[in-house]
C-alpha cells in the first residue's frame, strides 16, 4: 500500500523508468511518445512545518483547535436557545426573521466550529508528509480474465444459452415484450376524454358577460375609457368546478381604442364593440398570461419571452417566438349594456399543439 | 486469530479495551478488517479544485437533511383549501394545501422558513457545483481512460439534479412555480406527434388540474433521490478503483498517486470540509430570503409579473425559448409543427448529447488507448480547452438571455436589441471564444517552453562589457521546471491506406478531425534541449 516516499529508499521508484511499464502497453493512437524526455528529478525534500520543529507552537495549535471544538458547543446550545428564546408570533413578520436568523446563527455556529477545527488539525496537526501509493492498470490481471471467461464458457456450456438458439431467442422476446402492460397502466394517468376536444373550448358560451379578474362583477361598455385594459374572466367560472384550469384557458384582455385605429380583417367587422376589442390572454408561444399592456402604442407584451402583439392589427405578433396572434373573442352588449361574449373562441387558445388544426 | 482482545487486555486503559472489544466484535460478523485494510490508507491527491466534486456531495447531504425535515410538514395536495395561518396578507385566500402547508412551514413551525431556506439554498449551491466540478474534470481532460464511464455517470447526475431543482421547485404551488409548469406544460405540447397526449397524462387532465403537485413530489422526494443516491455510490466506487487523478509534480507519475492517506488526514480534512459546507448554507440561509413564496401568493393563470426569474440553473433552457425568430411555425399535412420549441429542444439535446459523448469522440480522434492519470494543465491541450471555452459561452449566452428583459430595463436599451445581440453572440460568441482561447493557450505553451529553457525574466538589467544590455534570466531548478515540461503531446493522424489498400472515409473523417486538433502543437521541451540551452548560456 502506500509508503511515506520521505523515508522510503524506493521513493525514486516514483521516477520515470519505472512509470512507463505496465502490465500491458495500450496503443498510444496518434501520442508522441517521447524517447528524450525530460526525466521526473523525484520528489523534492520535505519541509517541515513550524508545528513540527516547535514544540510550543504545536501547543498552541492543539488549543486553537479545542478551542474552535468548544465554540461548535456553544453554537449548538445558542441554537437551542434561540429555539425557545425567539419564538413565532402569528401575525408578526419580525418574530418569524429573528426565530430564523438566531436559529440558525446558532447552528452555522455549531457546524462551523466542528468544521474548520477540523481541518485546522488536519492541516497542522496531522503527520504533513506525503503518501505515495501505486497505481495498477485497471482491468483485470490476465489470469483473473482467463478465470472470467472460464465461468463464462462454463455457463454458455452448462446452461446451452448459445446453442439453443429457439430457446434464447425466445426469451429475448418474452423479455422484451413484458414491459408493454406497465405502458398501458399509465393509460389512465388522465381521464378518458380526447385531449384534442377539450382544449379547443373554454368557458366562453355565447350570451355570457364578461366580468373582472377577479371579482366577477360585469362589465359595461361604459366603463371603459379610451385606452384602458381590464382582465377578464367569464362570467360564473369562479364557481367552476375545475375553476383554475377553465381560467387557464378562458381568461381575457379587454380594450378599447378608437374604432379607427382598428384594423379589422373581413368576417372580424362585427366582433368588437365601438372600438372595445377582447383578446385570449393566454400567449400563443407556450402560454403564460399576456398581461403586460402599453398604452401608447396598444402593444401587449408577454413577460415570459417577451412576445409583443399589436393589438391595433388583431393582436398580430410583431416580435418574439411566438407565431400566432392571440385569438379573439367576438363581443357584444346585451340590453342592460353589459359585455357580452358572442360564442367562444372560433380557434383553440393558448400554445400550439400538434392536432390544432385538425 | 487465537489471541482474544481480553488476553492482552491488562496492558490496556478502559477506553482501549473497549474500542478493540468492539471491533473485534464487529469484524467477527462482517470481516470489516479487509474493507479497512484496503481502504483506510488509500491514498487521495490534494489541489484546490478536487474540492468542487466534494461541495456537491456535500450539499446534497444536507439536501437529504432539510429536505426530510420539511416532508413532515409539507403536504403534497392541489385541494383548495381557505388559508388560515399566521401570514395576515392572505388570510381567507383559496389556496392548494400544497401552499397553504408552505407558508405554515414558513410562518408556523420554528425553524421552518430556515429549513426550506437551507433546503433552497443548498440546492442552488448542488447544481452549481456539479456544473463547475465537470468543467474542472473536462478542463484538465480527467474524463480520459478510464474514467469515461464515471463522466457518463457525472453527466447523469447533472441532468438529475436539474430535475429535482425543478420539481422541487414546482411543489408549493405559488404563482412562480405554476407559471414554471404552464411554460413546461407549453413546450410538451409543442412536441410532434405526443405531445398533447405527454401534457394531458402528466397533467392528470387539463393543465394545471389537479395532481401534478403529487405527481412530481414522488418524483421529487422518493424516485429521483434514489437514483441520485444509487449514482452517486457508482460514482464513488469508480472514484475508488480508477483513483484521483493528479497534476504533475515532481514525484508524480502516470504510475502512483501522491497525497494524504484517508485515515486520518483525509477523512479529517474532508468530514471538516462537510461541516464548513453545512455551516456556510446555514449561514447563507439564515440571513439570506430565497423564495418568499407569501410574496408571490398562489397560482393563478391569470396575472403575472415581469422580471421573475425561474432558479439559476434553468436559465439557459429559458433563455433558448426566448432566442427563436420571430414565426417559427407552420402547418404541415394539417398538424401544427411548433418549431420555435422544436428547435430549442433539438439544439438544447444535441448541446447536451456532445457534453455528455465528448470524451469518446476526443478518444476516437487520439486513437489513444492508454490510461491517463495525471490532469492535463488547460493550456498543454488547446483545442480542448478552446472547444470547453466555445460550450461555455454558448451557455452562458443562453443563460443571459433568460435575463433579456432585466438587461433591458437595467441598461435602458430596447428588448428587440438585447435579443437581436444575444442571437448574434450564441452564433459568433462560441467562434470567438474558440480562436481567442486557442491563441491564449498556445501562447502559454510557448512561455512555459521559453521559461523551461531560459528561465524567468529577473527584472536585473546588466551591462555586459562590451556595452549591451542584457536582462539576466533566473534558471529554474529541475523541481519546478517539471510541472512546465510534462505533458502528453499528440500529432494529426496520417492517412494510412488500411490492409486492403483503401483508404476509408472514416479514416478521412479521423485524419481531418485530427488535423484540426492537433495541427498547431506545441511539443514539450525535451532533455536535449534543456542540455543545448545550459550550454548556450554557460
Ligand atoms: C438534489 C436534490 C434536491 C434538490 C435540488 C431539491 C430542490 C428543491 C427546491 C428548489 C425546492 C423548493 C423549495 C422552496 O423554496 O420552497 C424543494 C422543495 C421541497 N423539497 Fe427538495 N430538493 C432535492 C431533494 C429533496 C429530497 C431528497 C427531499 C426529501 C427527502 C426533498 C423534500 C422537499 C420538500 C418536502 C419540498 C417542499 C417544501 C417547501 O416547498 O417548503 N427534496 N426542493
Ligand atoms: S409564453 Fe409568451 S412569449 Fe413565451
Amino acid at each position: 500500500m502506500a509508503d511515506d516516499h520521505g523515508d522510503t529508499a524506493g521513493s525514486m521508484a516514483a521516477g520515470k523508468d519505472v512509470a512507463q511499464h505496465s502490465a500491458t502497453a495500450h496503443d498510444a493512437g496518434t501520442a508522441v511518445v517521447a524517447t528524450d524526455e525530460v526525466p521526473n528529478p523525484g520528489f523534492p525534500p520535505y519541509r517541515p512545518r513550524v508545528t513540527d520543529l516547535d514544540p510550543k507552537v504545536d501547543q498552541q495549535q492543539e488549543r486553537r483547535v479545542s478551542a474552535l471544538f468548544f465554540v461548535s458547543i456553544i453554537g449548538s446550545v445558542l441554537a437551542v436557545a434561540a429555539y425557545i428564546a425567539f419564538p413565532i408570533e402569528p401575525g408578526n413578520m419580525e418574530s418569524v426573521r429573528n426565530n430564523t436568523l438566531y436559529l440558525g446563527l446558532g447552528i452555522t455556529l455549531g457546524l462551523l466550529g466542528i468544521g474548520i477545527g477540523a481541518v485546522h488539525w488536519s492541516k497542522s496537526l496531522m503527520e504533513g508528509h506525503d503518501l505515495v501509493e501505486q497505481r495498477h492498470g485497471t482491468r483485470g490481471s490476465e489470469e483473473t480474465r482467463a478465470k472470467a471467461i472460464e465461468i463464462f464458457t462454463l455457463g454458455d456450456k452448462e446452461s446451452g444459452f448459445g446453442r439453443r438458439t429457439l430457446l434464447r431467442n425466445t426469451l429475448i422476446g418474452a423479455l422484451v415484450v413484458s414491459p408493454l402492460p406497465a405502458i398501458v397502466l399509465f393509460r389512465d394517468l388522465a381521464p378518458a376524454e380526447d385531449p384534442v376536444k377539450l382544449l379547443k373550448h373554454t368557458f366562453w358560451e355565447p350570451g355570457m358577460r364578461l366580468t373582472r379578474d377577479p371579482s366577477g362583477t360585469p362589465i359595461k361598455a361604459s366603463d371603459l375609457t379610451l385606452g384602458s385594459a381590464f382582465q377578464v374572466i367569464p362570467e360564473g367560472i369562479n364557481d367552476s368546478e375545475h375553476r383554475i384550469e377553465e381560467k387557464a384557458k378562458a381568461a381575457v384582455l379587454l380594450v378599447r381604442l378608437k374604432p379607427e385605429d382598428l384594423e379589422i380583417s373581413e368576417g372580424r367587422e362585427n366582433w368588437s364593440y365601438d372600438g372595445i376589442v377582447a383578446y385570449s390572454k393566454i400567449c400563443t408561444h407556450v402560454g403564460c398570461p399576456v398581461a403586460l399592456y402599453e398604452q401608447q402604442t396598444h402593444h401587449l407584451l408577454c413577460p415570459c419571452h417577451q412576445s409583443q402583439f399589436d393589438i391595433k392589427r388583431e393582436a398580430a405578433v410583431i416580435f418574439g417566438p411566438a407565431k400566432r396572434p392571440l385569438p379573439q373573442l367576438p363581443i357584444a352588449v346585451d340590453s342592460e349594456g353589459y359585455l357580452i361574449a358572442q360564442s367562444d373562441f372560433t380557434e383553440p387558445i393558448g400554445p400550439s399543439f400538434w392536432e390544432r388544426k385538425l | 486469530m487465537t489471541t482474544t482482545p481480553t488476553q492482552d487486555a491488562p496492558s490496556k486503559t478502559r477506553g482501549q479495551r473497549f474500542t478493540s472489544a468492539a471491533a473485534n466484535y464487529i469484524d467477527e460478523r462482517t470481516s470489516i478488517s479487509g474493507a479497512v485494510k484496503e481502504l483506510g490508507r488509500k491514498i487521495f491527491p490534494d489541489h484546490w479544485s478536487f474540492m468542487l466534486g466534494e461541495v456537491a456531495l456535500y450539499s446534497f447531504v444536507v439536501i437529504l437533511l432539510s429536505g426530510t425535515f420539511l416532508t413532515f410538514f409539507f403536504q403534497a395536495s392541489m385541494v383548495e383549501v381557505h388559508y388560515e395561518g399566521s401570514y395576515a396578507p392572505l388570510k381567507g385566500i383559496e389556496m392548494s394545501a400544497a401552499m397553504a402547508s408552505t407558508l405554515d412551514i414558513s410562518f408556523d413551525i420554528r425553524g421552518g422558513l430556515l429549513m426550506r431556506q437551507v433546503h433552497h439554498w443548498a440546492a442552488l449551491l448542488f447544481v452549481a457545483s456539479i456544473g463547475l466540478h465537470m468543467l474542472r474534470v473536462y478542463f484538465t481532460g480527467a474524463y480520459r481512460k478510464p474514467r469515461e464511464i464515471n463522466w457518463l455517470i457525472g453527466f447523469v447526475l447533472f441532468i438529475l439534479a436539474m430535475a429535482e431543482g425543478f420539481t422541487g421547485y414546482s411543489l408549493p404551488d405559488d404563482l412562480l412555480s405554476g407559471n414554471g409548469l404552464r411554460i413546461i406544460d407549453g413546450m410538451v405540447k409543442g412536441i410532434p406527434v405526443i405531445g398533447t397526449w405527454i401534457s394531458y397524462l402528466l397533467f392528470g387532465g387539463e393543465f394545471p388540474g389537479v395532481d401534478i403537485v403529487s405527481r412530481l413530489y414522488i418524483l421529487h422526494i422518493m424516485l429521483l433521490p434514489a437514483i441520485i443516491i444509487a449514482a452517486i455510490g457508482v460514482h464513488m466506487l469508480l472514484l475508488i478503483i480508477n483513483k484521483h487523478t493528479q497534476f504533475a509534480a515532481p514525484g508524480r507519475t502516470n504510475n502512483n498517486v501522491v497525497g494524504s492517506p484517508i485515515m486520518p488526514v483525509f477523512a479529517a480534512k474532508a468530514g471538516g470540509f462537510f461541516f464548513i459546507v453545512f455551516g456556510v448554507i446555514t449561514l447563507i440561509a439564515s440571513t439570506f430570503s430565497i423564495n418568499p413564496v407569501w410574496v408571490y401568493g398562489p397560482y393563478d393563470p391569470s396575472p403575472v409579473s415581469a422580471g421573475t426569474q425561474p432558479d439559476w440553473y434553468i436559465g439557459f433552457a429559458d433563455g433558448a425559448l426566448r432566442l427563436v425568430p420571430p414565426g417559427w411555425e407552420t402547418e404541415w399535412f394539417g398538424f401544427t409543427w411548433s418549431f420555435n420549441i422544436i428547435a430549442p429542444l433539438v439544439i438544447l439535446g444535441l448541446f447536451i448529447a456532445i457534453v455528455a459523448f465528448y470524451p469518446f469522440i476526443e478518444a476516437w480522434v487520439t486513437g489513444d488507448k492508454r490510461e491517463h492519470h495525471i490532469a492535463d494543465r488547460p493550456r498543454n491541450a488547446p483545442t480542448r480547452t478552446a472547444i470547453g471555452a466555445a460550450g461555455v459561452t454558448f451557455y452562458a449566452v443562453l443563460w443571459a438571455a433568460a435575463s433579456s428583459d432585466l438587461i433591458a430595463t437595467h441598461f435602458k436599451l430596447s428588448i428587440e436589441g438585447v435579443i437581436h445581440s444575444c442571437q448574434a453572440l450564441l452564433i459568433f460568441g462560441p467562434i470567438i471564444a474558440f480562436f481567442l482561447t486557442k491563441r491564449v493557450c498556445i501562447g502559454l505553451q510557448k512561455k512555459d517552453r521559453e521559461i523551461a529553457l531560459h528561465g524567468y525574466e529577473s527584472g536585473r538589467i546588466v551591462r555586459l562589457p562590451h556595452g549591451e544590455y542584457i536582462e539576466v534570466h533566473e534558471q529554474l531548478d529541475e523541481y519546478e521546471r517539471w510541472k512546465l515540461v510534462n505533458f502528453t503531446d499528440y500529432k494529426p493522424l496520417m492517412i494510412r491506406p488500411n490492409a486492403e489498400g483503401k483508404i476509408t472515409t472514416g479514416q478521412r473523417v479521423r485524419a481531418s478531425a485530427s488535423r484540426w486538433f492537433f495541427e498547431d502543437r506545441i511539443a514539450p521541451v525535451s532533455q536535449k534541449e534543456i542540455e543545448q540551452s545550459k550550454d548556450g548560456h554557460h
